[in-house]
């Protein structure tokens, strides 16, 4: 019997603005426990919630970016539990009319496109940490308060691979909207993961699984694989799943039983009445969308279908989209390829050992993608390009003027090559009859020869005059 | 008052430390047979008197609010030791105001109940009749205003916490538009009913209090602005203006099987405040409203107003305020700070909210009452597209015994004539009280509601009609 994984997932992350959702203190969690925490915060009473219009209009352009339906107005509801992270002993979220429906995201699995649909995505409020002890439990109420989007895909991911995927580019999302750093190792991206499986082709989906609260994106993938294997073991030997909560421990690398799932808690939601509902006009969502980049799909697309890179290039070019922009610039004046294998290498080597972004990087887009040019054109060496590169580093100069500066020109002249060709084969004669028998030193002859020159002859075409006068004898 | 204390302060003829001092002395002469405050303070601070009419006159607050260094208990034990350290919106406008707060008053724990007999430090007392309740929740900010002991007090008015002592009280009582004035600070029983009102013995008092404390707030986002001044609006002329009243309330046809001569008294007395406005130049017309959707007003607010209290005072467990109770878990001690904090009846209306929340009951109570709320509304602004208020009696008897019976909370009188009043919670309309005769030597009230943002028009209905009346500046005969 074969098993297909049904997998759902819900993705909290919190989002970048200045001050929290629903009160003036700072949005700095990170910092010093219990800083940035106010009345508001702490829920004394008689305090009121007032909504962060940043934080609004961030939902709204990341609704707008996982391509959802976005509702006329802006209506939080109090979710009621009592527990000590949530001082108010209610949270508020929005459930009846989160701000975006029925959206997806387009994303590749190995360079195969596939959509994810996008249940919902909404905004709430973060509750404080708390660090439990043998004894005691220490509470952060820094992050009480913290706006915090929760997006949730339909059940419609099949694999860890896939989930991964799914991850990374929604991660990409909200660092190129600038809605979030994202960053999982501080906490800003945590993922629940519902998993069940089915008998290939069976109309129901199986038991579900929640693993909770997952850290990292290569520890789903991790969590779903196990997930498979231990699901599908239990399956096979004709045992029944329950319906449960498990975590993943990440010294193992398995899932660990937490709870039975029993009757879903009741929060008795209500609408939140201490905040009017916000009319979203079209002209405040037009203009938010007018401020979301070109996103990671849109661009690898470009990079796959029209420039031809390969998947581990065009992936690292878009993790980045300053990169991403800086490339292509390079790339619609150049040679693509060429334009990544040195964004890739020479530039993102540069920026990694000085530390600085590409906004920071010396050499204009323009003069990259001239200097690309000079060696495209057979005008130098890319060992020489390599040297012009150095300069410019310094100062941003044009290349060509580096190039004349420099006396670099590539000696593409058959008439001057030639004889010297011809003088190193009458030397080593022995050596061309090895190369007749058919072992290969004809980098060997290159080497001579850009040695003779100081690396300034045209190697193509000191291939081909030795093709040539090799055949002659 | 307010305005002939603010000329004898510009004047130099009062001292405001003299007029304060008078105020704490009268006022803790009456605490021990009414029990007004919780907090009553000695040392009060001297302020400078400026254009403010409010500058150097003391008022006194509903123990709700909070207040910045000062005891703030909500009358409940689960609050008995809280001292804020921010003060209520209301509270730093009167500050600038130069007004004098001079107590914290008792209130029906929370805010919830009508009788002011349900606070922690003990049942209040009517001014007029010592073996009567001043109703509630407002209890001790109505009965220091009525004793005379200070010319102002802040309350607040979720059903009729405010406008129903008033008329026990025989003093003015208003609540203005939803969000006119801000909300920050007051302690939430359900906040879409919730409004920050005050307790005066004239029109034109309330008229300036309410001036002093409306406004936009950066800190509530259901507040609004209004810059004109409704004491302006004052002119005591309603030639023209068009009033109604509800028939199935006020014909004594309704009652004819549950009628006394209190009730037959005070629908006298409102037929003749009918023909005082007709004589005042308005016309005074009886429609109808269906009966069905008036009966619907006291389950519909309970409904709502459980449901949102429920919720609003999840935030008292102790944890991070208040008396922290023992427990070897947080939950635990959640659970028994609230066990011991509450009283019973609290957690009647704690346990009635989250029943009416609850996902099997939300559609057919909750949400239900939602829409007869809205229903209502939708008919109050409808009638509002003729008439320019409301006249009703402000309640069916004089303020109750403490031993007397309960009226049957299904029948028509107590359904129709005790609880309108609510309406102007459901849909925000400026509402006030203010007295307009006796009845068996108590007094009663006139409810005058007009559609929202008419703050002035409606207090202009009331002004000219108190006009025509003796009640300005009454105090009751103890305060005398």
């Amino acid at each position: 019997m074969k098993y297909v994984a049904t997998i759902g997932l819900e993705i909290h992350c919190s989002v970048k603005t200045n001050t929290k959702m629903f009160s003036p203190s700072k949005n700095g969690y990170n910092e010093m426990p219990n800083t940035n925490v106010n009345e508001i915060d702490l829920a004394f009473p008689g305090v009121l919630p007032v909504a962060n219009m940043e934080g609004i209009k961030k939902a709204i352009k990341m609704a707008s970016a996982l391509n959802c339906k976005i509702p006329e107005y802006f209506i939080f509801d109090r979710k009621n539990y009592y527990y000590p992270d949530l001082p108010k002993g209610f949270q508020i979220t929005q459930n009846d009319y989160p701000i975006g429906t029925n959206g997806y995201v387009d994303i590749y699995v190995s360079k195969e496109h596939k959509r994810i649909a996008i249940h919902d995505i909404h905004l709430e409020e973060d509750t404080a940490s708390l660090d439990h002890y043998d004894t005691y439990t220490l509470i952060d109420y820094n992050r009480c308060g913290v706006p915090l989007l929760e997006t949730v895909t339909e059940p419609c991911i099949h694999s860890g691979d896939e989930a991964l995927a799914f991850l990374d580019a929604l991660k990409r999302i909200f660092i190129y909207c600038g809605v979030s750093d994202a960053r999982t190792e501080l906490g800003q991206m945590r993922v629940d993961v519902n998993i069940s499986l089915a008998e290939e082709n069976a109309k129901e989906l199986g038991t579900k699984v929640e693993i909770k609260n997952v850290g990292s994106f290569y520890n789903v993938k991790e969590a779903i694989d196990y997930e498979i294997k231990r699901q599908t073991e239990i399956l096979e030997s004709g045992g029944k799943l329950i319906q449960e909560t498990r975590r993943f421990d990440e010294n193992t690398k398995t899932t660990i039983h937490m709870r039975e799932k029993v009757e879903a808690v009741d929060y008795k939601y209500f609408k939140e009445p201490n905040i009017p509902p916000l009319r979203i006009t079209k002209e405040l969502v037009d203009s938010i969308k007018k401020t979301i980049p070109v996103l990671q799909f849109e661009r690898l697309k470009k990079y796959y279908e029209e420039y031809n890179l390969p998947e581990v290039d065009a992936t690292t070019i878009v993790k980045d989209k300053d990169i991403a922009d800086y490339y292509e610039k390079v790339a619609c004046m150049t040679d693509p390829i060429l334009a990544c294998n040195w964004l890739n290498g020479n530039v993102l080597s540069v920026l990694n050992k000085e530390l600085i972004t590409i906004n920071e990087f010396k050499i204009s887009p323009e003069n990259l993608a001239a200097l690309i040019n000079e060696v495209v054109n057979g005008n130098i060496s890319s060992k020489q390009a390599k040297l012009v590169f150095d300069k410019m580093l310094e100062d941003n100069k044009d290349p060509k003027q580096i190039i004349k500066d420099l006396g670099m020109t590539q000696i593409t002249d058959e008439n001057v090559l030639r004889p010297m060709v011809v003088k190193l084969i009458e030397d080593n004669m022995d050596t061309v009859e090895e190369y007749k028998k058919g072992r290969n030193v004809f980098n060997f002859f290159v080497g001579q020869i850009m040695k003779q020159t100081k690396g300034t002859a045209n190697p193509s075409v000191v291939a081909k005059i030795f093709k040539e006068e090799v055949e002659k004898r | 008052m307010i305005e002939k204390l603010h000329e004898k302060l510009i004047k130099g003829e009062l001292k405001s430390s003299d007029l304060v001092k008078e105020s704490i002395a009268k006022s803790k002469e009456f605490q021990d047979k009414y029990n007004m405050y919780v907090t009553l303070l000695d040392n009060v601070e001297d302020v400078e008197i400026t254009d403010s009419l409010l500058s150097g006159i003391p008022y006194a607050c509903k123990d709700n609010f909070s207040t910045a260094g000062i005891l703030s208990t909500g009358s409940s034990n689960i609050l008995k030791d809280y001292v804020p350290f921010f003060d209520a919106t209301v509270i730093k406008k009167l500050k600038k105001n130069n007004a004098v707060m001079i107590g914290k008053t008792v209130l029906d724990e929370l805010a919830m109940g009508g009788t002011g007999t349900t606070g922690h430090t003990g049942i209040v007392r009517n001014p007029w009749d010592e073996t009567r309740l001043i109703g509630g929740s407002s209890a001790g900010s109505a009965a220091a205003v009525a004793l005379g002991v200070v010319p102002y007090a802040l309350g607040s008015d979720t059903g009729d916490s405010i406008r129903k002592p008033a008329f026990y009280g025989g003093i003015v009582g208003f609540k203005p538009t939803y969000g006119l004035i801000s909300r920050f600070g007051l302690f939430p029983f359900a906040c879409s009913l919730d409004h920050v009102g005050c307790f005066t013995r004239s029109v034109r008092d309330a008229a300036i209090v309410t001036d002093a404390i409306k406004g936009k707030d950066e800190r509530d986002m259901t507040s609004v602005d209004t810059k004109d001044s409704i004491l302006e609006k004052l002119t005591g002329d309603i030639k023209g203006k068009k009033l109604f009243y509800i028939k199935e309330i006020v014909d004594k046809d309704n009652y004819k099987d549950d009628t006394d001569e209190e009730l037959e008294a005070i629908l006298d007395n409102f037929s003749e405040m009918v023909k005082k406005y007709k004589e005042l130049g308005a016309t005074v017309e009886g429609i109808s409203f269906n009966k069905d959707l008036l009966k619907a007003i006291f389950p519909t607010y309970f409904t709502i107003s459980c449901a949102e209290a429920t919720s609003n005072n999840s935030n008292l467990t102790g944890l991070i305020f208040g008396p922290r109770a023992e427990g070897t878990k947080t939950s635990e001690m959640m659970f028994n700070a609230r066990t011991q904090g509450f009283s019973e009846l609290i957690k009647r209306r704690f346990v009635i909210g989250s029943y009416v929340l609850q996902k099997e009951n939300q559609e057919k109570l909750f949400l239900n009452a939602q829409r007869i709320r809205r229903m209502i509304v939708d008919r109050m602004t409808e009638l509002y597209k003729t008439y320019d208020a409301m006249i009703l009696p402000g309640g069916g008897s004089v303020a109750p015994k403490f031993k007397s019976e309960n009226l049957d909370k299904l029948s028509d009188r107590y359904l129709l004539l005790e609880n309108h009043m609510a309406i102007a919670n459901f849909g925000g309309f400026p509402s006030v009280t203010i007295p307009c005769g006796f009845v068996k030597e108590m007094p009663i009230g006139l409810s005058i509601t007009g559609p929202i943002f008419k703050d002035g028009e409606v207090l202009n209905i009331a002004y000219a009609l108190e006009n025509t009346m003796d009640y300005v500046g009454q105090v009751a005969k103890e305060g005398k």
